[in-house]
């Protein structure tokens, strides 16, 4: 179709999404960005947090765990380690990460382990943006 | 010679031998079809993953200045097993752990050190005996692949490339060519090395090449894929691993059976054989002691 843009949405365990959308918003690095059809070759980093896309009326939010994205040939290709749609997210498993997470995150910053400290804030960001997202 | 008591007791423990092997069989053909899905879920994110890299790679960088990607002279090299974490799988660990224990060997021939990362208990249970040092283990995993456990393996590695503790690093896994054949192959994970990955991109050329937007700039972008790629690398290696296990179990146990079904054949056989010189011999008694009353 002319007006859309192929978004595929590409996870280790499966194909999350691949669907013709009008717009598709992504959690870059430097910014939110979104792309149209016909967008501009693009490679970007993405961060830890929510995306979206909308088609016919419908939108659809997805939490992303950090990866990529490549836009070309009206194709936009979201590579992430883990993404899930907002109606699929387990709210409870959400929840008890980010207590986890903030456990975690106390213990780092007694000890001043800079690596764990990182690695439970990671946790914590992907936790809340789970969170927020099923919470809409 | 054995009685028949011995030999029939003998059967019936082969015959429940054989419904357990049976079992097992059935039970591995599920288990394939579970991982040969995974590993086709898989596929996509790989292959994308590798295109992206080779549209970087054909982004005009210089390989030196990544340190993930810069070569060394190599005095200690690595080599990342994935083995199984259940036996019973005929020769598929043996062979994988066969053809690492010659690696590291050639290795240590031409002077290298030579150290391990095992993933799977097997390869990590044989050379917790052997003189080659393990740096890292990751067992009890094979079961549930998960790219989080790829990614500890990963990180493990890099940190230890990075403080050049190792200089190289090799992957060996047991590569699913088909249900019948696995076989042992080798790739060098680290320094990465942008060759495999041009190769790839041409395989993906569809259209028009265009000028990329890169955000932020390629440099950038390359750090934070260059980790992930090596984490791609190994999980593939464990997927690949997990669908050979399975399948070499499925042929190790259909060969056990039909083992089972020929000992059943041949005892039975000396069964009969047995029980009719039983009764040629009674037979033999009852026809001497009727002559003798005559």
């Amino acid at each position: 179709m002319a007006n859309k843009i192929l978004l595929e949405v590409v996870t280790p365990s499966k194909l999350l999404v691949s669907e013709e959308v009008e717009l598709a918003t992504a959690p870059g690095t430097d910014g939110v960005f979104g792309a149209m059809a016909n967008h501009a070759p693009l490679l970007a980093t993405l961060k830890i947090g929510e995306m979206h896309y909308l088609n016919e009326g419908n939108t659809v939010r997805i939490a992303l765990s950090g990866g990529f994205c490549d836009v070309s040939n009206n194709r936009m290709t979201v590579l992430a380690e883990s993404a899930e749609i907002s109606a699929e997210i387990d709210v409870e498993r959400a929840l008890k990460a980010k207590e986890r997470a903030e456990r975690r995150l106390q213990e780092a910053v007694a000890r001043k382990e800079e690596i764990d400290l990182a690695r439970a804030q990671a946790a914590l960001a992907r936790a809340l943006t789970r969170i927020q997202i099923a919470g809409h | 010679m054995a009685s028949l008591k011995d030999i029939q007791l003998k059967i019936v423990g082969i015959k429940k031998t054989a419904q357990i092997t049976q079992a097992m069989n059935m039970v591995a053909a599920a288990k394939l079809r579970g991982a040969q899905q995974r590993m086709e879920d898989f596929r996509p994110y790989a292959e994308k993953f590798s295109g992206v890299m080779g549209e970087l790679a054909g982004a005009g960088i210089n390989p030196d200045a990544f340190p993930l990607m810069a070569a060394r002279p190599v005095k200690k090299v690595m080599l990342i097993l994935v083995t199984s974490d259940r036996g019973l799988c005929g020769s598929f660990n043996a062979n994988l752990i066969k053809a690492s224990e010659k690696f590291l060997k050639a290795q240590q021939e031409e002077g290298r050190e030579g150290c391990l990362a095992c993933v799977g208990k097997k390869g990590n249970a044989f050379f917790k005996k052997s003189p080659f040092e393990t740096l890292h283990s990751s067992v009890g995993i094979m079961d549930n692949i998960q790219m989080f456990n790829a990614r500890q393996v990963g990180q493990e590695v890099i940190k230890l490339f990075l403080e050049k503790k190792v200089d190289e690093v090799q992957l060996i896994y047991g590569r699913f060519i088909n249900v019948a054949v696995q076989r042992p192959t080798m790739n060098r994970i680290l320094p990465i090395s942008t060759e495999g990955l041009e190769e790839a991109e041409g395989g993906e050329a569809e259209g028009p090449k265009a000028t990329y937007t890169y955000e932020p700039d390629p440099e950038e972008i390359l750090n934070q894929l260059l980790p992930m790629f090596v984490n791609v690398q190994i999980m593939h290696a464990m997927l690949e691993t997990g669908a050979s296990e399975q399948a070499s179990r499925m042929t190790a146990m259909d060969n056990a059976t039909r083992a089972c079904k020929d000992m059943i054949d041949d005892l039975t056989m000396a069964f009969n054989k047995a029980r009719q010189s039983a009764i040629t011999a009674e037979l033999m008694d009852i026809v001497g002691g009727a002559e003798a009353l005559k």
